[in-house]
């Protein structure tokens, strides 16, 4: 028993030996890890005339399949290959974690399909599958969230922090007359979207003079958090005009709380929210106007992307330009990303054209 | 599948041990030969039946994608022989790959969180056989415990941010091959390991007395083997492979994360279950189980090759796990039927 004890003893001595031995050995550390992946450099030039090819095999492989923003996303990309007359698929797995897509993609480049637009779930995890891939000949183009410039042509991305920024507070300053106090409630403190987003509404307000901001609260883009967060706002400013809430939990958690509340019709709620989240609210007047981009438009320009790519039309580099079907002329801007345009704005009269 | 298919040595019949039938027939008809008659013919069937399986390119990541359920069935394997379950491997994975991701950032070098990580995930393995030997908890209730705790503690270690900056030289290693054999450098290591731990399970003295522990713990300690031992190291094994499994799955992705292998834990108590192990301890072989986690893996890639959606996938996955439970055990019961009506004749007979 006692050998055995010290036995035991000595195995794990051994163990925590050999790990300072290996600590003090030094060897790879991130300050000394120089090499960067590289994707393969696309030595092809463009050929801005080439017609789009017919025949292209476009797969759309979302965060997630079932999830409604996405169905609505590849639907558009549907319509798009088929305007081609392209050879369209979806698939993905159900769960969004960050290696679930890998299979997928390997089995995409298995099937010789022309082009993937993918929405990554991590930056970097698909980015090795990716690679091969695109050794392999196949186009990628990530929407909605990129995935690591190695991995992918281009990007279609569907906000710029800025206009995202700036028209949320053209939007609410319309609705209260450009004057009065006002708040934000975002997600967290730490969210870099968010946070950059406010960063514009700040700027944009130092043209309006007579809207002053009161304070930005966080709702953790928890539904009960937000909910509590607005009632909040509005006990502390009780002459608060407008509340703009940059996240879909928050919005629809306002909506929620000024709807049953006397402040309904009397302080202005705006920001980015779902049209079938905020439907309700817009009937029942509690909200006027809000924004977000149009996902149908993202897979359709995503398509079009990868289809132009797989003509030999673009390569991806700055400064190319393609044609994306009724969407008109892009132009690829900086690191291969194509912006899709201005928000789209959610109103009582539009709204029933969303479903998503 | 035949219905004639019988879990190894489930007979009603008192016989000496399952191991002494070496009979080609009866091995044969045993369970491990009706799975790997089953995995030859999906290999078939995708072979000529699937558009590019067969495909060098296609049979190495499709290794890839089950090289760390492989490693964590062969110590799932020995703690259910002995009547154990580990729930606790894939938020062990997670945690341990988040560390990778808070000391890679730390500055440390690879080749120290290499040995950092597999200590660490013995000693959260070791907490498991702690609670189970010592504390006397039933291994269930503290895995599960145990697979909610190490998740959170993943999610403190990096919260919901990823770290992906790991060198090129070491997350290219897993796709790399031998040569040109479609064989990725981790089937190796899975290899090496499945003999070691196969050798131990089947060839030794410890390896039967894993049996004997499952069969009857209570005999088994009056038989001189000292279970608490036995069971706190395996759990420490389980602890030790889910942070090996951990530094192959943060390199393989580049990516360390808290919710790394979420929900793995499943594919790989099925992966065991359908193998031939039987979850109350006491039978099963490894080579079963091998087989097992290849059938998984071949079903997954040839249906998603053939363009079957996500969720008839996890159909398919969850119908396996319930005909390996359910199976044995209609056998087993069938055969009991059939010896009590045949008691019941012979009385009636004598009478």
């Amino acid at each position: 028993m006692l050998l055995r004890a010290r036995r035991a003893t000595a195995l794990s001595a051994a163990l925590v030996a050999v790990t300072l031995a290996a600590a003090a050995c030094g060897g790879t550390t991130k300050d000394s890890n120089e090499d960067t992946a590289a994707g393969p450099a696309s030595s092809a030039s463009a050929n801005p005339d080439a017609p789009l090819k017919e025949g292209l095999k476009i797969a759309f492989l979302p965060k997630q399949v079932n999830n409604p923003y996405f169905t609505v996303a590849d639907k558009g990309g549907e319509k798009a290959v088929k305007e081609f007359k392209g050879e369209y698929k979806e698939v993905g797995p159900s769960d969004a974690s960050a290696s679930s897509q890998v299979q997928y993609i390997n089995t995409l480049t298995q099937q010789g399909q022309d082009g993937i637009c993918v929405s990554a779930n991590d930056a970097n995890a698909v980015v090795p599958a990716l690679t091969q891939a695109r050794q392999r000949g196949v186009k990628v183009v990530t929407f909605d969230s990129d995935a690591a410039k190695a991995g992918r042509d281009a990007f279609v991305n569907q906000a710029d922090p800025e206009a995202l920024g700036r028209t949320e507070v053209q939007l609410l300053a319309k609705q209260i007359g450009e004057k009065g106090k006002i708040a934000i409630l975002s997600a967290t403190p730490n969210a870099t979207n968010q946070n950059a987003w406010i960063e514009f509404m700040k700027d944009e307000l130092k043209k309006y003079p007579g809207m002053q901001l009161v304070k930005v609260a966080y709702g953790n883009d928890d539904d009960q958090k937000s909910f509590q967060e607005t009632q909040g706002l509005l006990q502390a400013y009780p002459d608060l005009k407008g509340i703009i809430s940059p996240t879909t939990v928050g919005i629809a958690a306002a909506a929620r709380y000024l709807s049953s509340s006397p402040y309904k019709g009397k302080v202005a709620l705006t920001g980015l929210g779902t049209p079938n989240q905020m439907r309700q609210y817009v009937k029942d007047g509690t909200v006027k106007e809000f924004e977000l981009w149009d996902p149908a438009k993202l897979g359709y320009l995503c398509a079009y992307a990868a289809a132009a790519l797989s003509s030999g039309q673009i390569t991806g580099a700055e400064g190319e330009k393609f044609k994306a079907g009724e969407l008109g002329e892009y132009t690829i801007g900086k690191d291969g990303a194509i912006l899709l345009g201005p928000p789209q704005v959610f109103d009582a009269k539009n709204i029933d054209q969303f479903n998503f | 599948m035949s219905t004639t298919v019988l879990p190894p040595a489930d007979t009603s019949e008192p016989r000496p041990s399952a191991f002494a039938e070496h009979s080609p027939l009866r091995r044969l008809l045993s369970w491990e030969g009706a799975i790997t008659a089953l995995l030859i013919f999906a290999v078939l069937v995708a072979s000529f039946g699937v558009e590019g399986f067969a495909d060098s390119f296609n049979l190495a990541n499709a290794q890839l994608d089950i090289v760390e359920i492989a490693i964590l069935s062969l110590t799932l394997t020995l703690l259910v022989v002995i009547g154990e379950i580990d729930l606790s491997i894939a938020s062990n994975l997670g945690m341990c790959s988040a560390l990778m991701g808070v000391l890679w950032n730390g500055g440390l070098s690879i080749e120290t969180i290499i040995p950092i990580t597999i200590l660490v995930g013995a000693l959260a393995g070791a907490l498991n056989g702690f609670l189970v030997t010592f504390v006397g908890l039933p291994s269930l209730a503290v895995t599960i415990g145990t697979l909610a705790l190490y998740r959170g503690l993943a999610y403190v270690l990096l919260g919901d941010k990823a770290v992906a900056d790991f060198p090129v030289s070491y997350t290219t290693w897993p796709s790399k091959t031998l040569g040109s054999l479609p064989i990725p450098y981790p089937t190796v290591l899975v290899i090496v390991l499945a003999i070691v731990v196969g050798v131990i399970l089947h060839a030794t003295p410890v390896g039967r007395s894993l049996y004997a522990i499952g069969s009857n713990k209570e005999a088994a300690r009056f038989a001189g083997i000292r279970v608490k031992r036995i069971t706190f190291w395996l759990f420490v094994a389980s602890g030790a492979f889910a942070g090996l499994a951990a530094i192959i799955y943060t390199l393989r992705f580049s990516s360390a994360r808290a919710d790394n292998a979420n929900g793995l834990e499943l594919t790989v108590v099925a992966a065991v279950l359908l193998g031939g192990v039987s979850i109350f301890g006491g039978r099963g072989t490894l080579p079963g189980v091998l087989v097992a986690v290849l059938l998984v893996g071949v079903l997954r890639n040839a249906l998603i090759l053939d363009d079957v959606e996500s969720e008839t996938l996890m159909l398919v996955t969850g119908g396996l796990l319930i005909i390996s439970v359910l199976a044995p055990n209609a056998v087993t019961w069938g055969r009991e039927r059939w010896r009590l009506r045949r008691l019941a004749q012979k009385a009636a007979s004598t009478s």
